[in-house]
C-alpha cells in the first residue's frame, strides 16, 4: 500500500533540474561572476562558472606603458590587497634586473605585505559572516580592516590604490610614528580576532553552514591548482613565505596552519590564525628591522637626486631618460612568485630590452581558483554555495585582470 | 637540483628538447607541441619530477619571430618543491597544441584563456571558447597585431541561451522518462 502510495507521487511529482543563473552581481557573491546552476531540486547538479565581467585589459595596457608605469594598474588586482600585488611585480622585475634592495626595503616590504594581508582576510572573514547574516561580526571585521587602512594611507598616501611599490625600492619610508600606529591597530584587532572567534568560531548556525560543506581533498586541491589558505585547509603546508623565501620571511619566525578537511570551516579557522602569523610577523619586523636607504643605488633604476638633476647635465638626461625612456630591463623571461592574499600570485615577465614590458603575465589566483570551482559546488545544496564562494576569496578585478 | 630536470627531460625524451637553460634560476626547456603530452606526463609521475601542480599556462607572442608564439607551461612539484618551464613553439599557420586537460584538470581552464587571449587552438579540448571576453569579440587581443585602440562593434541582443540552456534541454528530453529517485 505505502509503496504504491510512493510510486503515484514519483509519477506526479517528477522533478525536472531546474537552470538558475546566480550572478553576475548577487548580493551574497561578493565578486562579479556568473554561475550558471543546474539544479535538482535545492541540489546543484552542474555548475558552469562565466568570468570576465571586470575585464579590462590589463596585460595589453602594461605592454604599452613603461615599466614603472605598470604599478597603479597591479593595485586594482586584488584591490584588497594592493600592497602584495606591487611588491609582487617589483620583485619580477628586480629579478630579471638582477637588483637586490636594500635591507631596509625588504622589511618594510615584509610589514607592508602583511598589513596587507591582514586586510585581505579581515574582509574575507567579515564579508563572508555577513554572508551567511552575521551583521556583527562582519563590522568587528571591518573595523579592523579600517584601522589597518588607517595605516596604509599614512604610509602611503593611499588607502587602496597605492602605488606604493617601485622597481628596486619603495616610494616612501615608514612615518616615525609607524610603531606607535601599529601598537595601537594591533591591540584592537587581536581583541577583534578574539571576539570574531567567540561570535562565529562554536556558533551552531555558523558550524551547520560551514562544517562538511564545499569540501577538497590535497589531491584535488592540487590537481585544480588551488593555492594559499585554500590548499592548506585541506593539510598541504604550501607556503610560498615559508617554501621560497622572499624578503626577509627567512628571518621571522612564523608557522604555517593547515586544516585537515578541507571544508569551508577549516578555510576560516586557517585564515584566523594567519591572523595572528601577520600580527606576529609583523611585530617581529619592527624589532629587527634599522634605518638604512630604503632604495637602491642602481643608477639603471633609481632617479638621480633633485640636486644632481637640476645642477648638472649627466643629472638631467639620466632623470629625462628614466622618465621618458623607462627603466631599461634586459632582454629575457622570468616567472616570480609570493603569496598573494588567496593564493601564489606570480608574474610571468618578458622584455625585450626596451623601457616597455613585451609581456607581462599575472598568475592571479582568483582566475585560477574559479576554474576548479565547480569540483566544490556539484552535489551540495545551493545554500552551500555562499559560504564555499566566499572562502574560496575570489576578487574580480584580480581573477578578470 | 639546478641541472636535474632539465637533464630528465632530455634523457626520456631525446628528440623532443629544442633547447634548455637555466638562467636567473629559471630551469626552461623549449620544445615542439607534438611532444608535450608525453613531457607533461612524464613531469607528473616520474619519481624525479613529480610534479603535481600546473602553475600557470601562458602564451607570448614574438610577432616577427619564426615561430611566432610560445605558450608557456609553468610546473611545479609542491612534495619536491622545484619548478620546470616548459615553452612550447607555435607556428603562426597551424596554431596548434595538444590539450593537457587528460594530464592536468586545471588545464582546460587555463586554455581557455590562451585560446581566448592569443587565438592558439587546443586540440582535443572538450569546451574551448572564450573565458574572460566575449563569444562575439573579434580577434584575439593580446596578439601584437592587434591595436590597443581598436574598438569592437556593439553586439546585438543574443538570439541563442548558453550551451548550458541548451544541454539542460536535452538533458530533460533524456531524463524525461525516469522517476526523480532514480537518477542519482
Amino acid at each position: 500500500m505505502a509503496q504504491d502510495f510512493i510510486d503515484t507521487i514519483d509519477q506526479d511529482i517528477h522533478s525536472e533540474p531546474m537552470i538558475l543563473q546566480m550572478g553576475p552581481s548577487h548580493p551574497a557573491t561578493h565578486g562579479t561572476v556568473r554561475f550558471t546552476l543546474t539544479l535538482d531540486g535545492e541540489t546543484i547538479i552542474k555548475a558552469d562558472t562565466e568570468v570576465g565581467y571586470l575585464h579590462r585589459g590589463f596585460e595589453k595596457e602594461v605592454e604599452n606603458k613603461t615599466w614603472t608605469q605598470a604599478f597603479p594598474y597591479t593595485d586594482r588586482l586584488n584591490y584588497v590587497s594592493p600592497l602584495l600585488n606591487n611588491f609582487g611585480y617589483a620583485l619580477a622585475v628586480e629579478k630579471l634586473l638582477e637588483i637586490e634592495v636594500p635591507d631596509r626595503c625588504d622589511w618594510i616590504r615584509t610589514i607592508m605585505g602583511e598589513l596587507s594581508r591582514l586586510s585581505d582576510h579581515l574582509t574575507c572573514l567579515g564579508a563572508g559572516a555577513l554572508e551567511l547574516n552575521a551583521m556583527t561580526a562582519f563590522l568587528y571585521a571591518i573595523e579592523g580592516r579600517e584601522l589597518v587602512w588607517d595605516i596604509v594611507e599614512a604610509v602611503t598616501g593611499a588607502r587602496m590604490t597605492v602605488s606604493y611599490g617601485r622597481i628596486g625600492g619603495v616610494k616612501d619610508d615608514l612615518p616615525e610614528n609607524f610603531g606607535e600606529m601599529w601598537q595601537k591597530a594591533r591591540a584592537r584587532i587581536l581583541d577583534i580576532h578574539a571576539t570574531t572567534h567567540k561570535l562565529l568560531s562554536r556558533n551552531r548556525i555558523f558550524l551547520d553552514r560551514m562544517e562538511g560543506t564545499g569540501v577538497l581533498t590535497p589531491d584535488q586541491a592540487i590537481a585544480w591548482g588551488y593555492t594559499g589558505p585554500t590548499l592548506r585547509s585541506t593539510g598541504v603546508a604550501y607556503d610560498v613565505r615559508k617554501d621560497h623565501p622572499y624578503f626577509k620571511y627567512n628571518e621571522v619566525d612564523f608557522t604555517v596552519p593547515v586544516g585537515t578537511r578541507g571544508d569551508n570551516y577549516d578555510r576560516y579557522l586557517v585564515r584566523m590564525e594567519e591572523l595572528v602569523q601577520s600580527v606576529s610577523i609583523i611585530d617581529q619586523a619592527l624589532e629587527k628591522m634599522e634605518p638604512g636607504p630604503i632604495n637602491t643605488d642602481d643608477p639603471r633604476v633609481m632617479l638621480p637626486e633633485k640636486q644632481k638633476v637640476y645642477n648638472s647635465i649627466e643629472g638631467m638626461i639620466a632623470h629625462f631618460k628614466i622618465v621618458f625612456e623607462g627603466i631599461q630591463v634586459p632582454a629575457g623571461e622570468v616567472y616570480s612568485y609570493t603569496e598573494g592574499g588567496c593564493g601564489e600570485l606570480g608574474f610571468y615577465i618578458v622584455s625585450n630590452g626596451t623601457g616597455k614590458p613585451w609581456k607581462v603575465h599575472v598568475r592571479s589566483p582568483s582566475f585560477i581558483h574559479m576554474g576548479g570551482i565547480h569540483k566544490l559546488l556539484e552535489g551540495s545544496m545551493i545554500s552551500d554555495l555562499i559560504p564555499t564562494f566566499d572562502t574560496i576569496n575570489m576578487i574580480g578585478g584580480e581573477c578578470d585582470r | 637540483m639546478a641541472k636535474k630536470l632539465i637533464d630528465l627531460v632530455k634523457r626520456k625524451h631525446k628528440d623532443a628538447v629544442v633547447d634548455s637553460h637555466n638562467r636567473l634560476g629559471d630551469d626552461t626547456v623549449i620544445i615542439r607541441p607534438e611532444h608535450l603530452i608525453e613531457i607533461a606526463t612524464t613531469l607528473r609521475d616520474d619519481a624525479g619530477a613529480k610534479m603535481n601542480l600546473l602553475r600557470d599556462i601562458t602564451a607570448v607572442d614574438y610577432l616577427n619571430r619564426v615561430p611566432r608564439f610560445e605558450v608557456v607551461y609553468i610546473f611545479y612539484s609542491i612534495e619536491l618543491k622545484h619548478q620546470l618551464l616548459v615553452r612550447v613553439l607555435v607556428d603562426e599557420d597551424s596554431c596548434k597544441v595538444p590539450t593537457l586537460n587528460e594530464v592536468y584538470p586545471i588545464a582546460g581552464w587555463l586554455e581557455r584563456e590562451v585560446f581566448d587571449m592569443y587565438g592558439v587552438d587546443f586540440t582535443g579540448h572538450p569546451d574551448l571558447r572564450r573565458v574572460l571576453l566575449y563569444e562575439e569579440f573579434e580577434g584575439h587581443p593580446l596578439r601584437k597585431d592587434y591595436a590597443v585602440q581598436a574598438s569592437q562593434p556593439r553586439v546585438a541582443l543574443r538570439a541563442r541561451e548558453r550551451d548550458a540552456v541548451e544541454e539542460f534541454k536535452e538533458y530533460v528530453q533524456d531524463e524525461r522518462a525516469k522517476g526523480s529517485r532514480e537518477q542519482y
